[in-house]
């Protein structure tokens, strides 16, 4: 009888126009878009310049700033609030004051200063712009520095340079820390939010009541509705994987084995809120919105946009409750890390934990209605 | 919890599924279809938002034989529906006890739905199935196949099956109701519930439904059917009159009518609304309903005669009054017997 329904499920599921195209195409328009749109490698920055000193050394700097490819000099201004001004015509977003008697106090004395300011109305943009001009001051006050020094003393000053070294993640891109959470959205949106309209879809047409005056029992009516999308959904995983490969050459360092594990794991939990979901709505509408909230929560909550440790500590206790936080983890760690499950007990003992939480919800909460 | 929008507190749903068939066949030996003893509903919910506190049935109770074509006859808001779902295990009583083909509904729920077809009153098959395929998966759940129980959908699936392709959605008003009655008698049920199968139905196709009925009672289908419309009530074997919960009266609409306990006349003039109001101020006159082209009126104790009733109207400024002795229809039994007409 269960592969009767099940065969239903998917003749309905190919029969609509929408669906089955969505689903093929969502991994390969996230994996390529969104990447690309969700990006904390911030370019071309509007730099305005105030060079009151016009001296060689300064013209040296405000080269070595162009050349960096980071800032586009949009501004020469005479003074600092035309600078300013030109930040409030939004014609730049930072702004470089080099004071007069630059270079000869910096051949005199040793020392110098200029002024970063930036906009900081888009903190991000701003601090990263900030960041990256002081750094290229410094790269440039090291350079003056052993020159001077050599020119001086006529020997190597001993300097401490500072070289980080970014593990896991070389280039630091937020590409890769960005993909395996998009495949895990589109897994959860497959195999738990589908299914939860599915059936309530059912039960708005009225085709649930019909469903429940034949033998057929509730087990195989949900199984039914779950073991469909359960397949679309290792289809789509599979997909996402393939796209990160086409269009990143991004394969995990780990075995794909511990990732369709764990994405079982996962998919277990999130059809079973599907379920929870799915028990207290009575029509599509309720159905949408109790999932947009747990949804939005989960999210957010889950590290997918910002990373957990940043979160204040009341935020990280409420984030140990997303089932997202904890995929989305083994994921990345496993894409970037290789770790195996063996590294991974403690994700694998949450996910576990959100599986049976939801379910047994989802089965008291019918007997409840009993 | 989510507040839901309809009333549905006691959704029915288990996963307990090792019921012990062969035990409960032996006690289905009557002759009964269907008993219902003292059945009583009341739907209650009490949100900050939302005070309900109304009783859909009322110590509810008849019993149906074997092969009769039982109709459960009641405007809209009488509890039809509610009786229908508890009679198909879709929801639970508040009190009472129903055996369907020997089965409690409570406690052999399960047993139950393998012998009745049940066809409720909105339509509710799949829109995106076509009608083979619709009648596939009914056949399927039930565990036998279309071929199997062809001959007693044969007279209604012959004009279904030029659209055979078509999907179910798709089709016209008529044509749903027969492929839902099509998919409710595909596994040979015992017996048939049909909620309001001919609301919204134009009057032919009520015509031919009810046609097909007979000839499923022919089939010894025992057939429980409700329905808004009073002049459908003669088409049934028995009838209970169902008004606000609870059952007015129970028999064959031969018996029903002939109970009648009054004499009937119809009235009608040129002013039928004015007659209507003049005819209910007269103090001799027990009621008045207006039934379509005339008004029907019976007399408290003591009768007029036809002459003095004309002559009173034509002082009222009535003019080509008729006046007739009728035989009472089933409405005109429903309304002497609804609570109002003896307040």
């Amino acid at each position: 009888m269960l592969h009767y329904l099940i065969e239903k499920e998917f003749k309905q599921f190919f029969r609509n126009t929408f669906l089955p195209r969505l689903v093929i195409s969502l991994p390969f328009m996230a994996i390529l878009i969104f990447p690309l749109v969700a990006n904390y490698d911030v370019k071309n920055f509007n730099l305005s310049i105030v060079d009151s000193d016009k001296s060689p050394y300064s013209g040296e700097l405000v080269r070595k700033i162009e050349s960096s490819g980071y800032y586009r000099i949009t501004d020469v201004s005479a003074t600092f609030d035309d600078a300013l001004k030109s930040i409030e015509r939004h014609e730049s977003d930072i702004l470089l004051e080099i004071p007069v008697h630059f270079e000869k106090e910096l051949v005199r004395e040793g020392k110098a200063t200029v002024l970063i300011s930036s906009n900081t109305v888009n903190g991000m943009k701003g601090g990263l712009g900030s960041a990256y001009l002081s750094s290229i001051v410094a790269d440039f006050n090291s350079e003056i520095r052993s020159e001077l020094m050599q020119v001086s003393r006529g020997r190597q000053v001993p300097a401490i340079e500072i070289v980080p070294m970014y593990k896991f993640n070389p280039q630091l891109s937020y590409k890769v820390y960005m993909i395996p959470a998009i495949m895990i959205m589109i897994l959860a949106l497959v195999c738990g939010y589908l299914p939860a309209l599915n059936i309530v879809g059912e039960k708005e047409s009225g085709t649930f009541e019909q469903m429940n005056v034949t033998p057929v029992s509730k087990i195989h009516f949900i199984l039914a509705k779950l073991i469909p999308y359960w397949v679309v959904g290792f289809v789509v995983l599979t997909i996402s994987f393939f796209a990160a490969w086409l269009f990143y050459g991004f394969l995990p360092v780990g075995s794909f084995v511990t990732l369709y594990v764990f994405s079982s794991l996962f998919v277990l939990a999130i059809s079973g809120f599907g379920l929870v979901v799915s028990n207290y709505a009575s029509t599509i509408q309720q159905a949408i919105f109790m999932i947009f909230f747990f949804v939005l929560t989960f999210i957010f909550m889950s590290g997918l946009y910002t990373p957990v440790a940043s979160m204040p500590e009341w935020a990280q206790a409420i984030s140990a409750f997303s089932p997202l936080k904890y995929i989305i983890m083994v994921f990345r760690l496993v894409y970037l890390k290789g770790s195996t499950v063996h590294d991974l007990l403690v994700p694998f003992a949450a996910l576990s934990g959100f599986a049976i939480f939801f379910n047994s919800w989802a089965i008291m909460s019918y007997h409840k209605k009993n | 919890m989510m507040a839901s929008s309809k009333l549905e507190c006691t959704e029915r749903w288990t996963f307990n599924f090792n019921t012990n068939m062969q035990a409960l066949h032996t006690t289905s030996t009557s002759d009964l279809a269907l008993s219902c003893q003292s059945v009583s509903k009341r739907y209650v919910r009490n949100s900050p938002f939302e005070k309900v506190n109304v009783s859909a049935l009322e110590d509810i109770s008849f019993e149906v034989n074997r092969g009769e074509l039982f109709g459960i006859i009641g405007p809209d808001g009488a509890g039809k529906t509610t009786l229908f779902r508890i009679l198909t295990t879709l929801l639970l009583a508040d009190s009472g006890v129903v055996r369907v083909e020997g089965f409690d509904v409570v406690t052999d729920f399960r047993a139950i739905r393998n012998e009745v077809g049940y066809m409720p009153g909105r339509f509710s098959l799949y829109q995106d199935l076509t009608v083979e395929e619709n009648l596939n998966v009914f056949a399927k759940v039930f565990n036998t196949s279309i071929e199997e129980n062809y001959h007693l959908i044969e007279a209604i699936y012959k004009q279904l099956e030029p659209f055979k392709k078509r999907r179910a959605g798709k089709l016209s008003g008529g044509m749903k109701q027969k492929l839902a009655l099509c998919c409710a008698l595909i596994h040979k049920p015992r017996v048939l519930f049909l909620d309001e199968p001919t609301t919204g139905v134009d009057p032919v196709s009520r015509k031919e439904f009810w046609e097909m009925l007979k000839r499923l009672k022919a089939q010894q289908i025992t057939i429980l059917v409700s329905t808004p419309y009073m002049d459908e009530a003669s088409l049934c074997d028995r009838i209970a009159l169902l008004l606000q919960g609870r059952i007015l009266k129970i028999d064959t609409p031969q018996n029903i009518v002939s109970q009648y306990p009054h004499e009937l006349w119809s009235v009608s003039s040129d002013e039928m609304s004015k007659l209507l109001t003049d005819l209910r101020n007269i103090p001799a006159i027990r009621s008045g309903y207006s039934f379509g082209e005339s008004h029907h009126i019976t007399f408290k104790n003591k009768e007029w005669s036809m002459d003095a009733l004309r002559a009173e109207l034509e002082k009222l400024g009535h003019s080509s009054i008729v006046i007739k002795k009728i035989e009472a229809s089933i409405e005109d039994c429903f309304m002497d017997l609804s609570p109002e007409s003896k307040g």
